[in-house]
């Protein structure tokens, strides 16, 4: 209805994000465990930072992980 | 299709791969091909009772490959409308016993010595050995998927499988689309699934009680009658033949509902 948001926009977000960890052979929790290695790493050098985002993208033939470090 | 030896699949069980092996077979024979439907569900055949053979079967496939009978003897004639042939699976026999190369050469000896047009090969639901051997002789697959997140993900795994294996002749027959949902935005759209898939559709059947009722009867649903699951199925069988042959339009307005709704921007 156009007054609530469609269940089908839900079901296609959710199976592109599935569909880029299953195409990459990647589970997601593994990407999760990484974010938290590298806010460590990432603390050693820069002692306040809070944050880290890890990313599935697909281009072209190719899956990559795009981290961003946002620096304040 | 260029492709002569055809597997019908989908990764999830359940999404109609063997109504649409059985009513696929029946709709290219009744549009004059000579055509084999084959099970290799082996353990737990269902192509004979979905096609109302099952009172027939007396050698199946593994006894084939292990040439306890000859194609001929196994091969069922269906009565009902010309050129269409049942090879069962087998209920009981050792699945061990389906060797994929000998699978492979029984299918081309069936294309090329038996003179079939097409051989449809139902594959068992999953993506292990049964799958792989369902795809052993395959030029060309037909991916059954319907609009839903599970059976889409499985599509999505045996599409990759099918490319691995140098099978590129693919298509998507999505099943059990529900136009109404659709208008409403509750169901994702052919177009939606083409998106996420990246592969062409071929047939789109909807929903469809006829379908139900036809396999009680034991009778393909496109030998009797002209549903709209019968009708989409026919037409699948026309374009497989290589005619250009338009998807109709199964989600025109339902209704001043849906015509408000698209005022306010749905669909």
């Amino acid at each position: 209805m156009w007054w609530r948001k469609r269940s089908k926009e839900k079901a296609k977000e959710r199976l592109k994000l599935v569909l880029a960890y299953d195409r990459a052979k990647l589970s997601p929790g593994l990407v999760e465990s990484l974010k938290r290695d590298l806010l460590e790493v990432l603390r050693r050098y820069f002692p306040a930072q809070e944050e880290v985002n890890v990313a599935l993208e697909e281009r072209g033939e190719k899956m990559v992980l795009i981290a961003d470090i946002p620096l304040r | 299709m260029k492709a002569k030896a055809i597997v019908v699949t989908s990764g999830k069980g359940g999404v109609g791969k063997t109504t649409t092996t059985a009513n696929l077979g029946a709709a290219l024979a009744k549009l004059g091909e000579k055509v084999a439907v084959v099970d290799v569900d082996v353990g737990l055949r269902n192509l004979d009772v979905v096609m109302g053979l099952e009172g027939r079967v007396v050698f199946d496939l593994i006894d084939v490959l292990e040439g306890r009978a000859k194609p001929r003897q196994a091969l069922i004639r269906d009565k009902r409308v010309e050129n269409l042939y049942l090879l069962p699976a087998s209920q009981t026999k050792d699945k061990e016993a389906l060797d994929p190369a000998r699978f492979r050469d029984l299918v081309r000896y069936l294309l090329e010595e038996e003179g079939f047009d097409r051989v449809l090969i139902d594959s068992p639901a999953g993506i292990e050995k049964g799958f792989q051997t369902a795809a052993t002789p395959a030029e060309g697959a037909l991916v059954v998927v319907n609009p839903e997140v599970s059976s889409v993900r499985d599509a999505d795994r045996i599409i990759g499988l099918l490319e691995a294996r140098e099978i590129r002749e693919n298509f998507l027959i999505i099943n059990r689309l529900r136009p109404k949902m659709v208008a409403r935005g509750d169901m994702l759209s052919v177009e939606d699934v083409v998106e996420i898939l990246g592969l062409k559709p071929i047939g789109i059947i909807p929903e469809d009680e006829q379908v139900l009722i036809s396999t009680n009867q034991g009778e393909p649903l496109v030998l009797k009658g002209t549903s709209p699951a019968a009708v989409a199925y026919m037409d699948t069988a026309r374009r497989i033949k290589g005619e250009e042959v338009p998807f109709r339009n199964m989600e025109e307005a339902q209704g001043l509902l849906s015509v408000i709704r698209r005022l306010f921007g749905g669909r």
